[in-house]
Order: structure tokens, then sequence, then C-alpha cells
């Protein structure tokens, strides 16, 4: 196979990595081939070739004869036109699909330096080139080189920054540790003065776990931005919703970065705290709620009242159905009602209905 | 005298059937219940029961409604009546009782009633008499059960107003 030339493997200027795939075998023709480059302007079409039992799939690259002005390849001239790729580790239909796709677009006929390789490796015999070009070519690749040393420095400052990191942790936590066990003997003016470097980095309260009455700087801060991304929401959910599905939409918003269960509640715990307009309020029943400060539940039980009085009796799902609530919501307003003796329920195998509460309004 | 059980209003209320995790909701259904209870004794003059027939009888078991109330739940209601010294239970183990339409001192203060104003202090009467006399037909002294009567008799005489 003769269309092949010789090459670093490093992407030129003019190029860009459309997709790499390992495992692929190179046939020349029938036979089989091994690693160099080949132009895609070479190419003249492709075509699959489907895997077989004991074969893998192929692809077919169908070649124009070599150009005159060619690099020297492993092989001076050979019988076949054709080469194919064989994909021992698959990734064909991938690999297809974008050859497929360079093809479509020939990007290479707008490239603005010539189709040939460049010339900065090596001697290239029969090849003359302007010095104007091969000193901006050059220039293009010392920037590109420079751009490469940045980026890797960079990476490497992220590698060690993580190192340092784990250490600081650690030495934290032994020091945090420390305290807890030797509660006495270290001077109480030392313990605050470390507490209050753990707070500034954002670690909690070494000596307890219950850390909302303190706060941290990053709940406080995370609280503060609830407050912002929540209040929109709310407002179109009737003033209130459920812990759950704040930690959904918070999520998503987020995209990245995203808030562990335990943080969220954290952060809620403080909204009232804070003097926030949402609260977190927490049900007999252990549900969670985020609502408006403007929200009184106590006032929506009212209104429930009529509804159900209207209906005779209703289920919670009825309820949510008709008020256009989440029935984990529609239920807890129901079971406030109740508790507040406006309800009363018929538990049976027929299901929890709720009835306004004769027993109190009548004889 | 017999009168067309009327079943009040609550028994056609489904959440009668269920006990109200309400305090105060709560109080007022088992207040119902107890007079219920006591009023359909008293007119199907049932004075004993066994908590089976409790659970199978119309008066914890609305058929029409579709609603009985739990056997968990009578027993809070006979528990309510057993306080107000309502009921007797007759075994240890609570499966049947006694039930007193009219409690044992109410009866005691009836009978003595009835006897000072028939002008009869101080003579002697057979409880066949003070139950089925004529001079008692109309009085609330019947229909009065047997054993309620000899209670009756010793909470009254206990109160030393009546000879025994």
């Amino acid at each position: 196979m003769d269309r092949f030339v010789w090459t670093s493997g490093l992407l030129e200027i003019n190029e860009t990595l459309v997709i790499q795939q390992r495992g692929v075998r190179i046939y020349d023709g029938e036979e089989k081939e091994c690693c160099m480059a080949i132009l895609l302007s070479q190419i003249v079409f492709i075509e699959e070739q489907a895997a077989g039992i004991g074969k893998s799939a192929k692809i077919v690259v169908h070649l124009h004869p070599p150009p005159s002005n060619k690099e020297p390849g492993p092989f001076q001239s050979s019988k076949n036109s054709y080469i194919k790729l064989s994909f021992k580790e698959h990734g064909q239909i991938e690999f297809y699909r974008r050859l497929s796709e360079e093809m479509t677009q020939r990007r290479w006929e707008n490239m603005p330096v010539s189709q040939s390789l460049q010339t900065n490796r090596g001697p290239q015999p029969g090849r003359i080139r302007a010095v104007g070009i091969v000193g901006i070519e050059r220039k293009l690749e010392e920037k590109r080189k420079e751009t490469d040393k940045n980026i890797s420095e960079a990476f490497e400052d992220l590698s060690k920054l993580m190192v340092k990191a784990k250490e600081m942790v650690e030495l934290s936590k032994s020091i945090a540790n420390k305290i807890k066990d030797k509660q006495g003997d270290i001077t109480e003016d030392e313990t605050i003065r470390f507490k209050s470097y753990l707070l500034s980095m954002g670690i909690a309260n070494p000596v307890t776990r219950e850390t909302y009455g303190s706060g941290t700087q990053y709940h406080m801060q995370l609280a503060k931005q609830l407050a912002g991304i929540l209040q929109g929401p709310l407002e179109e959910r009737g003033g209130i919703m459920s812990l759950t599905e704040v930690y959904c939409l918070v999520n998503r918003a987020r995209g990245m970065e995203l808030l562990s269960p335990e943080d969220l509640v954290n952060a809620c715990k403080m909204l009232e705290a804070l003097k926030l307009p949402l609260r977190l309020r927490v049900f007999d029943s252990g549900v969670m709620v985020i609502e408006l400060q403007s929200h009184k539940e106590e006032e929506m039980v009212a209104s429930a009242l009529e509804t159900v009085s209207e209906k005779g009796s209703l289920t919670s799902e009825e309820f949510a159905k008709l008020v256009g609530m989440s029935v984990l919501l529609a239920k807890e307003r129901l079971l406030l009602a109740e508790k507040m003796g406006h309800l009363c329920r018929d538990d049976s195998v027929e299901g929890l209905r709720f009835y306004p509460n004769l027993f109190m309004t009548q004889s | 005298m017999a009168m067309s059980f009327e079943w009040p209003w609550q028994y056609r209320f489904p959440p009668f059937f269920t006990l109200q995790p309400n305090v105060d909701t709560r109080q007022k259904q088992l207040a119902a219940w107890c007079s219920l209870v006591l009023s359909f004794c008293r007119l199907h003059k049932q004075s004993s029961m066994t908590v089976m027939e409790a659970q199978e009888s119309p008066l914890f078991n609305n058929v029409k409604l579709q609603r009985k109330l739990p056997v968990e739940s009578i027993q809070v209601v006979l528990e309510e009546l057993r306080k107000k010294g309502n009921l007797e239970w007759l075994d240890k183990n609570k499966s049947s009782f006694l039930i007193m339409w009219r409690r044992p001192e109410e009866w005691g203060k009836l009978i003595y009633q009835w006897v000072s104003r028939s002008g009869q202090n101080n003579s002697v009467f057979t409880l066949y008499e003070l139950t089925n006399g004529e001079d008692t037909e109309d009085e609330a002294l019947q229909p009065c059960p047997a054993h309620h009567s000899r209670w009756a008799k010793l909470e009254a005489s206990s109160e030393s107003k009546l000879p025994d």
C-alpha cells in the first residue's frame, strides 16, 4: 500500500482530531499491515463490511492513486487501490460515521496551507517553500506548543493542590479529634482560635455534630442562595414545596457541584434564623416542606374545609386533584385540618376519607 | 311500650366507625357511642353481651353503610362505659359484660323516690313487687332487670334510706 506516509503522530496546525479508535488493524488489500497515516484527500469513498464469525467488522477505504509529490511511506508501490481497517476492539460504527462526515465536509479543501503534511520534522527532499510561509508556520507551531505547556502546568498545579488539600483535611481532622479527646487539656483560648480557623475554612464544629445552631459559613451562604433560587418556583406552586421537590429543583438548576441532601437540610434549617423570606417546616408525620414566610398553611386549612364540605367527603388524592397540589402536600393539609378539629376521618377498606367534623358542629 | 329504635345521626356518618385521632373529636365520638350503646341495650332489653356478639350486632355493625367499628375500638367504647359505671366485666378475660343502662345509684334514687311517693317507707317489698307491681308500671322503674334491682336495693339501703 503505497499511499501511506510516515508521520510523527501529533496533530499538525491545520489538523483537528476527528476521532480516535484503538485496535484498528489496517489491511493492504487483503493483507494485514501496521501503523501509519493516510491523507483524507486520498480517499475516494468508504464502505462498511459487517463482522462475521471469527472476523471483526471492517471499513473498506478506497483510495486515489498516489500523488507524485507524496512523502515517503512504508511501501513504494502496491497493487491494491483500497485498504481495510479492521476494528478488533469495535468502535467501527462511530468511526465510520465520523469518517463519512469528514468525507462530506471535505474540510481539507478549505485549508489555507497546502494539503501536504508539515515540513518541520526531518529533511524533505524535493520540496521548496517560501521563507515567509515557513516563518508563519513556525510561529503558529510555537504558539501551539506554548499553549500546550501552559495547560499541562495548570493541571500540574491542580493535582498538587489536590494533594495539599488532602493533607490539610487530614491534619484538621486529627486536630479536631485531639480536641474532642482532650477537652480539658487545651486552653480555651486555643480552642476558640482553632475553631474559628476551622469555621473560616468551612469545616463543621468538631466537638458536636449539631451544626445548624452555630451554622457554618457554607450553609449560611447556601441558605441565602436557596432563598434566591426558590422564591419564583414557590410562588408558582402556591407558596409551599416538599423538600424532595426542592432538592430536585436546585440540583437540576445547578447542573454541576450538586448538593447533598444533608447540606440542603442544614442550609434550610438556617433559613428562619437568617430572616430569609422562606422557612423550613416539619409536619407531625415527619414530612419536610419549604414555605414562603407569607404562606399561612393554617389559612389554607379553612379553604380546604370548604372544598371538602362542598364535596361531602374527599380522599387525599381527590383533594390533590381538585386543588392542583401534590398528593403528599394535599395529605398534609388535610391532616392539619383534622388536627385543628375541622375535619374528621373515615378509615376503612375503601381508603382514608376526610369529612367535615360534624361531631363538633352538630348536636 | 315498645319503641322503634331510632338510630342517631352519627350512626349514618361513616367517620363514626373510625376511632378519631383528634382528642376533642374523639371525646364527642365516644360520648355518642356510649349513649347509643345504652339506649340500644335498653330498648332491646339486653343487659349482658359478649364481645363477639357485640361485633356482629347491628349496634357496632352498620351493614347498610358498610362500616363496622373495629374490635379494638369497641374495647375503647366499653372501657369508657365501664369508667362511667354503666358496664361491668363478667369475666377476667373481658369477653362478656353486663350493661347497666341506668347506673346502680340511679336506680337506687329512683326506687327511693318511688317508695317515698307511694308512701310506703318502712315497709318491706319483694323484688317482684318492685319490678312488676301495678304501681310501678308506668314509672321509670320499668323495665328493671332483676339483677339491677339487686344492685339498686343494695345501693338504696346503703344510703340507709330503705330497710333491707
